[in-house]
């Protein structure tokens, strides 16, 4: 397991470095220098702009402001946002638990139902209720997710009026942030109705986010059951005259997990692309809506910043899941 | 010798004749199986529909997209009381016809996938077979690029590309393919490598196939497989992906009846006038949705091990 451990690390550090390479060249390849961006249309006098340039080191040679970057980003240094002033880092930390909390009721959401669906539908394949699943599994999967959030807009907060449009609480409600969750703070404040408002603000973006990763799990799990449900362990446990509920529940489902695993895992990326999207429709305050945002306001260091730490984010989920994996599937870890 | 030339002619007509029949006998088995799957041929039919509306989009479409109706802004469809047949999908708020945008819509969207799974497809195929084929540290490389990209979500790498490039329709298809060319250049290496030292490419060496025969008229022809089932997720990611930039703005722009642009310039009309909102979304999810179907039908009919079952 060790060095299943330490083979995956040496994959895994040049990446990193090539994930800093990219958002190094990022701020570089951009059309004018950063200064330029910084100064915006009013412009710049030249002196003014050679000190800046040599104040925040632009003028050493590339690889010099790449070895500095680095060394920053161990520091836990990635730049100062233009709009705001604050460290990158720290508007980051500020607003991830909140894209943390949307991904995490999206996941389950999709978890929860997608792998119920998918085994139903293995177990009764061929069957209308396969084919429905699978149906609209594949609509879900085919769903531009931005429209999508507007739909469920129009339906639940324009005609039904059942949940706000926007945000992430009323702004009725006043309490200090302990975890950042918007629904364990609400309850651990007390006040009254706050857990019912977050709740409901929750609840249409994480619909919304769930659509994708849920049609997936559902069609990775029935096909993952299918070729578990043909193997001879299987019709051994049957012919053993185990319940069918305890033949698919124990024998398949376990075996049938391991390639559903890895796709939740996997699912990571989708949920931080479809983040993206999901907070820009319902003006949720995470990381998604800030990169889109400092995009438009040409807030590169932010950007810079959220690329590194996105991509390193995901880097690490998916070493963990490649350990999980490793985990339950002995055959991966001895290869 | 005449004769023996006679003869070299007679068994080359007939190689080449078993050689017609094998492809024929090949496409029909294909055919099979794909109609088996009647989502696929839903698909197929569906999207052969789009791509005719596409092409004929002048002669279909009942108005000029871009002209502004100025007395009919914001006009609901037809089964809505104050539609009317002129505007049967209704009127976007500067008054044009919505459905004239999006028959004009639909050639964007199609030559997004085309052009994004070309270029993605083509650089996917040569960078896979020259990692696959040349290991060594060359392989290494290419891999630990490709493993960069992948470590970005494909939407944010986008946006940013985007961002260096300048917002366009061109730049968003430039940064599309290139966040999906991994993929291609995974499947093409793995199926190199599952190949290159199969007995029929052994046997074209030793007959003195030079590397460039050997990589694209004797290896890539049994990595198509894979390939083709890439190829069509591929270009509905492309269409999903170019209306999301195109939605963020940073795609295509107005007033350009883009599907992603057109949702983007109805947004703060959705509590007033759904169906600015409802039907270019329409649009994108029963193309890309066709699309899929076909794809999968391609994955059942191309994967032996499926129809052995």
């Amino acid at each position: 397991m060790f060095r299943f451990l330490i083979g995956r690390l040496g994959l895994l550090i040049p990446t990193f470095f090539g994930v800093t390479l990219v958002a190094f060249w990022f701020i570089r390849l951009l059309p004018g220098d950063p200064l330029d961006l910084l100064a915006g249309e009013r412009g710049m006098d030249p002196e003014r702009k050679a000190q800046l340039m040599a104040q925040m080191g632009f003028d050493k040679p590339w690889w010099q402001q790449y070895f500095d970057y680095v060394i920053n980003i161990f520091h836990g240094d990635l730049g100062v946002s233009f709009a705001s002033k604050k460290p990158v880092l720290v508007e980051f930390l500020t607003l991830f638990p909140a894209t943390v909390e949307l991904s995490l009721c999206a996941i389950i959401i999709a978890i929860c139902l997608g792998i119920p669906a998918g085994i139903f539908a293995a177990v009764k394949r061929g069957s209308a209720a396969d084919q429905a699943i699978m149906g609209t599994a594949l609509v879900g999967y085919s769903m531009p997710i931005f429209w999508w959030g507007l739909l469920l807009i129009i339906l639940f907060s324009g005609i039904l009026q059942w949940t706000p449009v926007s945000g992430r609480i009323s702004l009725m409600y006043f309490f200090p942030q302990v975890t950042g969750f918007m629904l364990i703070d609400s309850l651990l404040s007390g006040e009254k109705g706050a857990f019912a408002s977050a709740l409901s603000h929750l609840i249409l973006p994480s619909i919304v986010l769930a659509t994708i990763p849920l049609a997936v799990i559902a069609r990775q799990t029935r096909s993952a059951m299918l070729e578990v449900l043909g193997e001879d362990y299987v019709r051994t446990a049957r012919a053993k005259g185990l319940s069918p509920a305890r033949v698919i529940g124990l024998h398949a489902l376990r075996n049938a997990l391991i390639p559903v695993i890895t796709t939740i895992g996997l699912q990571v990326g989708v949920l931080l692309a479809g983040a993206i999207l999901t907070e820009t429709i319902f003006s949720w305050p995470g990381i998604g809506k800030w990169l889109v945002d400092s995009i438009s306001r040409r807030d590169y260091f932010v950007v810079q910043g959220g690329l590194l730490l996105i991509a390193g984010i995901i880097m690490v989920v998916n070493l963990i899941v490649d350990l999980l994996y490793g985990l339950i599937n002995p055959r991966i870890r001895h290869n | 010798m005449t004769k023996s030339t006679s003869t070299e002619l007679a068994t080359e007509t007939v190689l080449e004749r078993e050689s017609r029949n094998a492809t024929k006998a090949m496409l029909t088995e294909f055919w099979y199986y794909f109609s088996q799957n009647k989502g696929a041929v839903i698909g197929l039919v569906v999207f052969a529909v789009l791509v005719a509306v596409a092409l004929l989009a002048p002669l279909v479409a009942p108005h000029d997209p871009d002209v502004q109706y100025r007395d009919a802004l914001l006009q609901p469809p037809f089964w809505q009381d104050g539609g009317s047949f002129a505007f049967p999908l209704g009127t976007d708020a500067v008054g044009r016809d919505i459905l004239s945008r999006l028959i004009f819509g639909s050639r964007f969207s199609l030559f997004i996938g085309v052009v994004v799974v070309t270029i993605a497809l083509v650089g996917g195929i040569v960078i896979g077979l020259v990692a696959g084929y040349a290991r060594g540290w060359v392989d290494t490389l290419i891999m630990r690029v490709m493993d960069i990209i992948l470590a970005f979500p494909s939407l944010l790498l986008a946006l940013v590309l985007v961002a260096i490039l300048g917002p366009g329709l061109v730049n968003a298809m430039i940064a599309i393919a290139i966040v999906l060319q991994p993929h291609f250049v995974r499947l093409t290496r793995a199926a190199v490598l599952a190949e290159v030292n199969r007995d029929y490419v052994v046997a074209a060496r030793v007959a003195g196939a030079g590397h460039l025969r050997l990589m694209f008229k004797t290896i890539l022809p049994n990595c198509l497989a894979p390939l083709i089932v890439q190829a069509t997720l591929s270009f509905s990611n492309a269409i999903l992906d170019a209306a999301a930039l195109g939605f963020l703005g940073m795609g295509a722009q107005p007033p350009t009846p883009e599907w992603g642009t057109m949702l983007a310039e109805a947004r703060e009309f959705i509590l007033r006038a759904w169906w600015v909102v409802t039907f270019p979304g329409l649009a994108i999810l029963i193309t890309v949705l066709a699309i899929n179907l076909v794809g999968d039908g391609l994955r059942d009919a191309l994967d032996p091990k499926l129809k052995r079952s």
